[in-house]
């Protein structure tokens, strides 16, 4: 178990800027997500921490110690890949003793290993078959008890359950979640899925373009973000973003709501105009846009099923942002600002 | 202090280091390069331009002199010019011919096998027995060919194919053809592999036949790799001596020699060594010029 | 809806006619093509079993056996020829060869593919270009370079001198099956304790089987294809190889003993053309590998 932290990591592979001196302090046995879309660097951040990519400048230290020129084996970490990387041509019991091999243990000590996480995983049964005659979830798994037999003092995970189809995922990240819970060890888990940053993470930190935007906990990151990116990235759908003078202003779609249902503390009324509605089973997204500001903006509203009342297409009815749930940001910067007057 | 630290400990990685791995596995190909293509490479642009022969100590550089002196020589002309005309015809008889085998060979059909390895064996044998197995075949007295033209009433007595500077030509350009054949048809067959099955399936939905089919999409689709068969068949043309060597010996009265084996006979047999680099350098812009093109159409082959 | 399917029946039939002709034109383009691509290789072996009398009468039909086939050829071939010889310096040149490319091109390989980044792929068609320098250009100072070394006339000059025609190739080639194997796997081995090279000789080489042994097939049958090298070093016929040797030395002054000639062409073509049948699929896709995923 140890903390992870980098201090001003750079990485530049030319002219790309994969990461841009970036600040990051793990705290220990925690599950620490790194969220942001595709080329915004969190791979690469997760690679340098397990010392397969060398950081253009800044430090990694792994329990304390600054680990930057050291090689993988010598980090003490483990890492499940988007792959897996289960080793093709070996069986799963000799996937897992792979590692206990390069330690030097003797045969005995590995099959007891062996046989350990393996119960933890509980995949026994599937010790002598062949990683291609494994599911989606057996083989993940297997990663995972290979992960484990080095009890290693963190765990990288870089999108692990992306290649799981959309009913297994629900049940794998459980599996996951109990899994680093019970073995109590750092981990740091790579993801541009947000529903899996928001259902695992203990903290997120949102990235984007090399650098972290937002670091804290999901629900932070969801209520009060950072700037108008983390604002869209996080949430689905996204906050609605108006301009307004020389701001702009934003709340999320479920605090968007008819008159008639708002809370009695009451809010901003806006006029809505409703173009388009989806009816999605668990809730209702209407489609539209407010009058008065910016009104090519689209603006989406969300009502759960549980809320009946009638709203109907093309047509205009009267909107309030719940009390308290609007959030500013700087039209320049796209940075939080305090609260300005409408 | 802690650079300290970091710089030892790098050290004791350092094969961990990708750079420094890459340049120690790297090494020893770019020595043997360097050594045995490089030197010799090197050498032959000096001896091209010395006047060294196998016998003689003396050394001295003349210049463009050997180059001057060669182009005064109607053999070395003559070689030039067959040089290029027997890798033209060839290439372009295997253009057309390696479009279809390639086709069949991509096609399902039962005993596939038996075929593609007899087709197949003009290129896998080494070359120099298959040219000997058509020196007998065209033999002047007991070719197989002669007997059945004889069979069929339309010569006399036998044709003397290598004895006759044109029917010569002609069989130094077939053999070629014939060896080169298997080779582009397997590349192509790379390239028919690499057409992506939806564009056949709605030609097909489209209603378009088997030659509408070649013509508006296989072809078009297949020109570049078509293109880097032809360049792969013109320099194996081009810089083989072994067909014309054991064929003709560029005989009769050279009228099939070609630059490969005039420089052979010039600078190993005859001795004349700084002559004999002379007209093998011939080669070289023309082998520079199709490697440019060959780079070229590689890069466009690679957007699908 | 009869108008949109004018007649299904006829439709039917005529379908299916152009099918049957389709087949029959496919296999008759098959035929062609084999008979165009063997004949000399099937009049070589009616040659290698007929008796003299048999061969040199020029009424004979060739195509025929106008006597009983015999075995002398042959015999003579194995017992009274260098042919024997040539078959043991072609497989210790083959042999020697493949091991000096596979211990080059391996390492090469798999720095290209994985090391270098920016100048890799420079290198790497840089390497390719050294194949079209061709042996044609290089044979004169090539022969000056065995002199000085003082390698002619023996199988060492062979063995140093093919590696520059296969290493290129098979750098190439291997650069491809490298492509192919996914980069998670060494750098999980490299997670899980291994130093780099640990890592690649534990993971990786046992999933490059394939590649290795394309590249020790296509190494062995190109410096037993050489003919320029092996012409110009070693005049002495224990030094030979098959492909010099056998044209050369199974001719006295101007007589050519045919069927011998053509039993050794057979007897090497064959087993040669068997193997790189079975490993044409393997070389196809290393090579398209190779230039796709560059």
């Amino acid at each position: 178990m140890a903390v992870v932290e980098v201090r001003g990591i750079t990485k530049h592979f030319g002219a790309v800027h994969a990461v841009n001196g970036l600040n990051l302090r793990s705290e220990e046995g925690e599950f620490l997500v790194l969220l942001g879309p595709s080329g915004c660097g969190k791979t690469t951040l997760l690679r340098m921490i397990a010392g397969l990519e060398e950081p253009t400048a800044g430090e990694v230290l792994i329990g304390g110690d600054v680990v930057n020129g050291l090689p993988p084996r010598v980090r003490k970490i483990a890492m499940v890949f988007q792959s897996y990387a289960l080793y093709p041509h070996m069986t799963v019991f000799k996937n897992i003793a792979f590692p206990l091999k390069a330690e030097g243990l003797d045969p005995e000590e590995r099959r007891e290993k062996v046989e350990w996480a393996a119960r933890l995983l509980d995949i026994e049964r599937l010790l002598d078959r062949k990683p291609r005659n494994l599911s989606g979830g057996e083989r993940q798994r297997v990663a995972l008890a290979r992960a484990l037999v080095r009890e290693p003092s963190v765990f990288l995970l870089d999108e692990p359950l992306s290649n799981l189809d959309a009913k297994l995922r629900a049940a794998a990240r459980d599996d996951l979640l109990e899994f680093q819970r019970r073995v109590d060890i750092t981990a740091i888990y790579v993801t541009h899925d947000q529903v899996e940053a928001m259902g695992m993470g203990d903290r997120i930190a949102v990235m984007n373009k090399g650098e972290i935007r937002q670091f804290g906990t999901p629900g932070e990151v969801y209520d009060d973000p950072a700037d108008t990116f983390v604002a869209t990235f996080i949430g689905s759908p996204p906050m609605n973003l108006l301009e307004h003078q020389d701001f702009l202003f934003g709340f999320r779609p479920e605090h968007f709501l008819p008159r008639e249902i708002a809370p009695p503390e009451g809010g901003t009324p806006l006029t809505y105009h409703v173009s388009r509605i989806e009816f999605l089973g668990s809730e209702r997204y209407l489609y539209g846009h407010v009058y008065g500001v910016s009104e090519k903006t689209k603006v989406i509203a969300m009502l759960p099923s549980t809320v009946t009342l009638p709203v109907a297409q093309e047509e205009d009815h009267e909107f309030v942002v719940v009390k308290g749930k609007m959030r500013f940001f700087d039209k320049e910067t796209g940075l939080r600002t305090s609260p300005r007057p409408l | 202090m802690a650079t300290e630290v970091i710089t030892t400990r790098r050290r004791r990685y350092l094969l961990d280091n990708e750079r420094v791995l890459g340049s120690v596995l790297m090494t020893p190909a770019v020595i043997y390069i360097v050594a045995l293509v490089g030197f010799p490479f090197v050498l032959a642009i000096i001896y091209a331009l010395s006047d060294v022969t196998t016998g003689s100590r003396g050394f001295n550089f003349v210049g463009f002199d050997n180059f001057v002196r060669i182009l005064d020589d109607p053999v070395f002309l003559r070689s030039l010019r067959n040089t290029f005309v027997f890798a033209a015809i060839s290439n372009i008889l295997v253009v057309v011919l390696a479009k279809a085998l390639a086709m069949i060979l991509v096609a399902d059909f039962k005993g596939k096998w038996v075929i593609r390895f007899f087709v197949l064996l003009p290129w896998t044998t080494p070359i120099s027995l298959a040219t000997i197995m058509w020196l007998w075949t065209l033999d002047s007295l007991f070719s197989p060919i002669d007997w059945v033209l004889r069979w069929l009433g339309l010569i006399e007595s036998n044709s003397y194919f290598l004895g006759k500077p044109g029917l010569a030509m002609a069989s130094v350009i077939i053999v070629h053809t014939w060896r080169i054949v298997p080779l582009a048809a397997v590349i192509m067959m790379a390239g028919l592999a690499a057409i992506p099955h939806e564009i056949n399936d709605a030609a097909q939905v489209d209603g378009a036949g088997f030659w509408r089919k070649l013509f508006e999409i296989t072809i078009p689709l297949m020109a570049p790799i078509i293109a880097v068969a032809v360049l792969f068949g013109v320099i194996l043309t081009i810089t083989d001596m072994s067909v014309v060597w054991v064929l003709t010996r560029g005989g009769p009265t050279n009228s099939t020699q070609v630059l490969a084996t005039w420089s052979f006979l010039k600078g190993i047999e005859g001795g004349a060594l700084s002559q004999g680099a002379a007209i093998a350098l011939f080669l070289l812009p023309v082998l520079v010029g199709l490697t440019v093109v060959i780079l070229r159409l590689a890069r466009r082959v690679e957007v699908f | 809806m009869a108008t949109i399917v004018r007649d299904i029946e006829t439709e039917r039939t005529q379908a299916r006619r152009r099918r049957r002709r389709g087949r029959i034109g496919l296999y008759t383009a098959a035929i062609t093509a084999a008979v165009m691509g063997a004949f000399p290789f099937i009049w070589a072996s009616l040659t290698a079993f007929k008796q003299n009398k048999d061969l040199y009468v020029k009424s004979n039909n060739p195509f025929l056996f106008n006597l009983a086939p015999t075995l002398d050829h042959f015999k003579f071939l194995f017992n009274d020829t260098n042919f024997l010889t040539f078959v043991r310096n072609t497989m210790v040149v083959g042999l020697a060869v493949v091991a000096i490319t596979l211990l080059i091109s391996l390492p090469a390989a798999y720095s290209l593919a994985r090391l270098a980044r920016k100048w890799g792929e420079r290198l790497g068609i840089g390497i390719f270009l050294v194949y079209l320098i061709p042996p044609t250009l290089l044979f004169i100072p090539m022969q000056r370079v065995i002199v000085f070394l003082d390698l002619q006339e023996s199988l060492w000059s062979l063995i140093l001198v093919y590696p520059t025609i296969t290493i290129p190739i098979s750098v190439w080639l291997l650069m491809g099956f490298f492509k192919g194997i996914p980069r998670d796997i060494e750098e999980q081995a490299q997670v899980d304790g291994y130093s780099r090279i640990g890592a690649v000789m534990r993971t990786v080489m046992p999933l490059m089987f394939p590649g290795v042994v394309a590249v020790i097939v296509f190494a062995f049958t190109l410096s037993s294809h050489e003919f320029i090298y092996a012409l110009a070093f070693n005049k002495a016929s224990a030094f030979k190889t098959i492909a010099v040797g056998v044209p050369t030395e199974l001719v006295r002054g101007d007589v050519f003993f045919w069927q011998s000639l053509m039993g050794a062409a057979i007897v090497v073509a064959v087993p040669i053309a068997v193997v790189f049948n079975l490993f044409l699929d393997r070389f196809v896709t290393g090579f398209t590998m190779g230039a796709v995923k560059g």
